[in-house]
């Protein structure tokens, strides 16, 4: 039963024992049309010389094909990420300057409407009847208009969903400290969660702020506080002076949190308890007690 | 009913209610006492098997392919009572947990593969006493067929079917049925309803033809 299976070839085959190098492509690449008995096998063709030692090596090489599998599957998930929120960023700036273009074209009508919502709004009514034939045509290309507003920002919606749904298990961790959206947005600034985990948490503090940052380095200006952390609570919500230690706080945090997502993949909430802790005493700071 | 239970699988008590339990490294926060560890047949199809008194077939140190093994809930279990036990799953953040359990199990082997294509582990898996599947796929019945060949001529399969991977929609009892009916190349032992552990699943008990 086994002596006409000659074309199948073990995973070991192509395995040097004690090179863990050799063992990913052996168990990723390979491919049989049947089971064998491969411990068999391997101890007859003298790759190991009993099946104990057989389990061993199997062991070693399931374990380390599967870890630069996941690893590989969820660096790819991360550049996905990255188109996500910036084709978010994209819908949102073209809904918004094509709805000032609409409210600046309602103006000639009958009703005139302002922004996003005035271009819904637009849609909601029915159209005015009239016998001007420029005006009957014009206000359909308006409303025809407004319908792209809406369906843009629609997308835009579609695309926070998908990263607020996605985020928490590409970089459970940064998505905990920063919220779905900035961690993304943290991500693409950086290149990808690899890039990112890689950043001194001083640059992951100004990453978005790049024109002052060179400015100041140039000789003109003060250094940065922050780039687009500032959109996160603790930072924004932080009064001004105390910003500064908030945002390095902050940053720190995050880039603990990027490092854990990138290069372990579980989950620490107590980092989320440590920052939140720090906050508290930099912001009772703020209330003039020091 | 414990004359069905394989070696290394036994009730124990916890906390002062008897348990079906393992021996191994504790996994996903279940009581452990002593080096058992509870198994939550509530989370375990398999768990739920063994607990409704199925005759699984199981005596202990087979080898084993598991099919959908997410993030090893079951299968560190399988894994402390079984042989060498191959461990397949498809979705890469499942199988982020599965290497930590089977860090500690040196007859745990994972294999980020689909299940649907037998052709890219076949040059790793031998043939087997025993396959569970467990997979949350449409067209649960030709996965099982799929890897009938990995299966020893007197092994088993001990599949459950989940009625809401096939069809959302449709009465679980015909999804059940179809199930049934497209299963090829097995003849079927024994089938029970795992509710209320598990809603809507179908342990089913089969061996080759």
């Amino acid at each position: 039963m086994n002596a006409d299976r000659g074309n199948d070839r073990g995973w070991f085959s192509s395995v040097t024992p004690g090179d863990p190098e050799t063992y990913v492509g052996a168990i990723a690449d390979g491919s049989a049309t049947e089971p064998a008995d491969w411990p068999a096998r391997a101890i007859e063709s003298g790759v190991v010389p009993d099946q104990s030692t057989y389990y061993e090596l199997l062991h070693a090489a399931t374990q380390a094909t599967a870890r630069a599998q996941v690893r590989r599957r969820e660096r790819t998930d991360d550049q996905r990420l990255i188109h996500c929120i910036r084709a978010m960023d994209d819908t949102e700036r073209v809904a918004n300057e094509l709805a000032e273009r609409v409210s600046a074209w309602s103006s000639t009508t009958d009703t005139s409407v302002s922004g996003i919502d005035g271009a819904r709004e637009l849609l909601s009514r029915s159209p005015t009847r009239t016998d001007d034939a420029i005006a009957a045509a014009t206000d359909e290309q308006l409303v025809s208009l407004a319908e792209q507003v809406v369906a843009l920002d629609d997308q835009a919606t579609a695309l926070r969903e998908t990263i607020e749904k996605s985020m928490p298990t590409v970089a459970p961790n940064l998505s905990m400290v920063a919220g779905p959206v900035l961690g993304a947005r943290l991500i693409a600034l950086a290149g990808g969660l690899e890039a990112l985990a890689k950043q001194p948490s001083g640059t992951i503090q100004v990453l978005g702020a790049e024109d002052a940052l060179f400015a100041h380095l140039a000789g003109r200006g003060s250094s940065p506080k922050h780039g687009v952390i500032f959109v996160h609570e603790y930072v924004s919500g932080t009064e001004p002076s105390q910003r500064g230690s908030a945002a390095r706080a902050l940053a720190g945090k995050l880039a603990i949190a990027a490092r854990i997502d990138h290069y372990a993949g579980d989950r620490r909430p107590s980092l989320q308890a440590e920052l939140d802790e720090r906050i508290a005493t930099i912001q009772s700071r703020g209330d003039g007690n020091e | 009913m414990s004359d069905r239970l394989p070696s290394g699988v036994t009730y124990r008590p916890f906390e002062g209610t008897d348990r079906l339990a393992t021996e191994g490294p504790p996994v996903y926060g279940e009581p452990t006492s002593q080096g058992w560890r509870a198994w939550d047949v509530r989370r375990s199809k398999l768990g739920a098997m063994f607990e409704r008194g199925m005759d699984t077939g199981l005596e202990g140190d087979e080898t084993v392919l598991y099919l959908g093994a997410a993030a090893g809930t079951t299968v560190s279990h399988v894994a402390d009572f079984a042989g060498p036990t191959y461990a397949i799953e498809f979705a890469a953040r499942p199988v982020a947990d599965l290497l930590e359990v089977a860090a500690e199990r040196p007859n745990l082997f994972v294999l980020l593969e689909d299940a649907r294509s037998p052709s890219e582990y076949a040059h790793v898996v031998e043939p087997v006493d025993v396959i569970v599947q467990d997979v949350a796929t449409r067209d649960q019945a030709q996965v099982a067929n799929a890897n009938r060949q990995f299966l020893s001529d007197d092994g088993r399969l001990l599949a459950v079917v989940k009625a809401r991977s096939e069809d959302v929609t449709a009465d679980p009892e015909t999804v059940f049925n179809r199930f049934l009916d497209r299963l090829e190349g097995y003849s079927v032992l024994e089938t029970e309803r795992l509710d209320p552990f598990h809603d809507d699943h179908l342990a089913v008990i089969a061996t080759p033809e």
